[in-house]
């Protein structure tokens, strides 16, 4: 999902199905001329993406399709339930709750990881020796895997006056504060710890972006007696408008699936105060009940939301990217 | 690969961003923009490389000094047991070996479908392709979560062969394969390639196999490197599937062992097994920096 950004950016190449070679449908002569053009070898080099996919993915995802109007706990044989499962889901007293949690880290997340790393990439692009150094620093987060940041943070988070977190705080007299204890600390702690995470592969869009921004704009600009401020309001920031789309879609589409971070820090609690629709999807299935149906029904609810979203987004860098 | 990166002429006169050499003869400017960058480098000092410091510093410090003084620099000296305990006490070589399969495997997977997919795709075109393509395009559509319960009874009961790949690496390596971002990455930059080489090739008398290996595949050495590093790594990371499909801690990676260390390990011990899960992924992105800093793995940077 994520992915398409880059290169749709990056690369205004046609996609390859789009120039497909007209004359080679299969003509009348059938298989025997089609053998002898190499069809055969063709096809068994096609054979590992289509069993890959169709494995893995394709089957998979009708099955969704499937399991979400039958009954299935692996027991029993499935049986079909019709509706049943999305109208359960739809009426768990715990999915507002989860909803608005979600949203809540969505929002969070746009507060404390759009702004920052947007102006940071801006100072850095004026770096004119080491930026790579610049650079490296903020991505270094992107590279400790998430399960080691969630852990390592948990210890920073520690309730305890000596905790790390509460013994900076503890500096200007502030705290100790109860990081993860509290239903009102905790979704914000969570969010804090993700945008440490991932602000820096934000902060190396921008940075590709800014380099993209052509000189002569500025030069213009500078000719129509233009200050730094004014340069970076009505050329930087405009020139960037796309990339900053994009990455608001894709925070959204990110954090509206987070997991890692609810399951292990918090669990969900204190009181749900961090359960998020992931979270539920995974305690339906995995969480003891074996209630599948339910939580294909609830992500697939979740997707169609999603997939409004990367529709928006996906025709909107298309048009982008031919201009 | 870089795109707007190499966008940008090499030579010195368009060289420029935000701020000319004009503003930058200007005292003030020249003074407040060496202050923002001291701040900022600063900030990124303490922020991005800080905590990482801190987990080395805390790996090889006794569970009571971090404890007690966590911000302090080894205030009762070091305790380099720590990182030996993890590593034989509580099996983290066992854990690290399992993540080094399963990147490797997942990356072996993940290359053999990109590159071969790619090139069915974009350079033979059967009359298939377009159905094929638009096909494996869908799925970047798909969220992942959809496939989450899915694909685990697949997992669990795969069709045709009814093998169950639970607790085996065969459960996360060939998933991973199916990965459209890659698929495409690949036959875009084969879209790229000039084609009479591959048309002379063929007027030569090559075959598909002849043509992949011996033309197109020595000409795709960038894109193999840039699929091979964001392939390995991002397994490294994952943690989701791996949780659910490897439940006997005998096979267990890494970032699915480490959460149920927690409750039974001490501090110090835990920190020493954080501090060497981290090391692979950080020696990666010291050495392939360019690439991950260059815009071209922008997929593993934002979470999709």
């Amino acid at each position: 999902m994520a992915d398409v950004v880059v290169t749709s950016l990056e690369r205004p190449v046609p996609p390859a199905t789009s120039q497909a070679a007209p004359a080679r449908a299969p003509r009348p002569g059938g298989l025997a001329a089609w053998a002898r053009r190499g069809g055969p070898s063709t096809l068994l080099i096609a054979l590992p993406m289509i069993l890959c996919f169709g494995l893995f993915s394709w089957f998979p995802i009708a099955r969704a399709v499937v399991m979400s109007v039958q009954y299935t706990n692996l027991v029993a044989a499935p049986e079909f339930v019709g509706l049943e499962n999305f109208t359960y889901v739809l009426s768990d007293p715990l999915l507002p709750v989860a909803v608005r949690n979600t949203l809540y880290f969505a929002v969070l997340a746009l507060l404390f990881g759009y702004p920052v790393p947007l102006l940071a990439a801006v100072a850095m692009s004026e770096v004119r020796r080491a930026r790579g150094l610049f650079a490296a620093l903020a991505y270094l987060p992107v590279v400790v895997p998430p399960v080691v940041a969630v852990l390592l943070w948990k210890t920073f988070y520690s309730g305890a006056d000596t905790g790390v977190f509460n013994t900076i705080a503890g500096w200007v007299g502030a705290g100790p504060f109860p990081w993860l204890q509290d239903p009102d600390w905790a979704m914000p702690s969570l969010v804090l710890e993700a945008t440490w995470a991932a602000a820096g592969g934000t902060v190396i869009i921008y940075l590709a972006a800014l380099t993209g921004v052509p000189p002569e704009l500025y030069d213009a600009a500078e000719v129509d007696g233009a200050g730094i401020w004014r340069k970076i309001w009505h050329v930087t920031l405009p020139q960037l408008r796309p990339v900053l789309f994009i990455t608001l879609i894709l925070q959204i589409i990110g954090t509206s699936q987070v997991f890692t971070e609810p399951y292990l820090f918090t669990g969900g609690g204190p009181a749900n105060s961090t359960t998020t629709i992931l979270l539920m999807i995974y305690n339906y299935a995995f969480g003891g009940r074996g209630d599948y149906g339910a939580a294909t029904a609830l992500s697939l609810l979740l997707a169609v939301v999603l997939a409004i979203l990367s529709a928006i987004y996906f025709r909107t860098t298309k048009r982008w990217s031919t201009t | 690969m870089s795109g707007p990166t190499t966008g940008r002429a090499a030579g010195p006169a368009t060289d420029r961003g935000i701020i000319s050499d004009a503003d930058l003869r200007r005292p003030g400017v020249r003074r407040g923009l060496r202050g923002v960058h001291g701040l900022l480098l600063a900030g990124l000092v303490v922020l991005g490389l800080g905590p990482v410091l801190w987990l080395g510093k805390a790996a090889i410090t006794p569970t009571q000094d971090t404890l007690r003084a966590p911000v302090e620099v080894f205030p009762n000296g070091t305790d380099w047991a720590n990182l030996a305990e993890a590593w034989t006490r509580f099996d983290i070589d066992l854990h690290f070996f399992n993540t080094l399969w399963l990147a490797l495997g997942s990356w072996a997977v993940q290359l053999l479908i990109a590159v071969t997919g790619g090139y069915v795709l974009s350079v033979l075109r059967p009359a298939y392709a377009r159905v094929l393509g638009a096909l494996v395009l869908s799925t970047l559509f798909v969220p992942a979560v959809v496939l989450l319960v899915p694909l685990y009874l697949t997992v669990l009961d795969v069709p045709v062969a009814h093998v169950s790949l639970i607790n085996t690496f065969w459960a996360v390596w060939l998933p991973a394969g199916a990965n459209a971002f890659n698929v495409l990455l690949v036959a875009r930059f084969f879209d790229g390639l000039p084609r009479e080489v591959f048309d002379a090739a063929k007027v030569d008398g090559a075959g598909p196999f002849r043509l992949g290996w011996s033309v197109v595949l020595p000409m795709s050495r960038p894109i193999v490197g840039v699929v091979s590093v964001f392939a390995f790594i991002t397994a490294w990371k994952d943690f989701l599937w791996p949780l659910l499909v490897l439940r006997d801690p005998a096979v267990q990676p890494l970032s699915v062992r480490l959460p149920a260390l927690q409750d039974y390990v001490e501090l110090d011990v835990l920190l020493a097994a954080l501090a060497i899960s981290t090391v692979i992924p950080i020696a990666i992105f010291l050495v392939f920096q360019r690439l991950f800093l260059g815009g071209a793995g922008l997929s593993g940077a934002v979470k999709g």
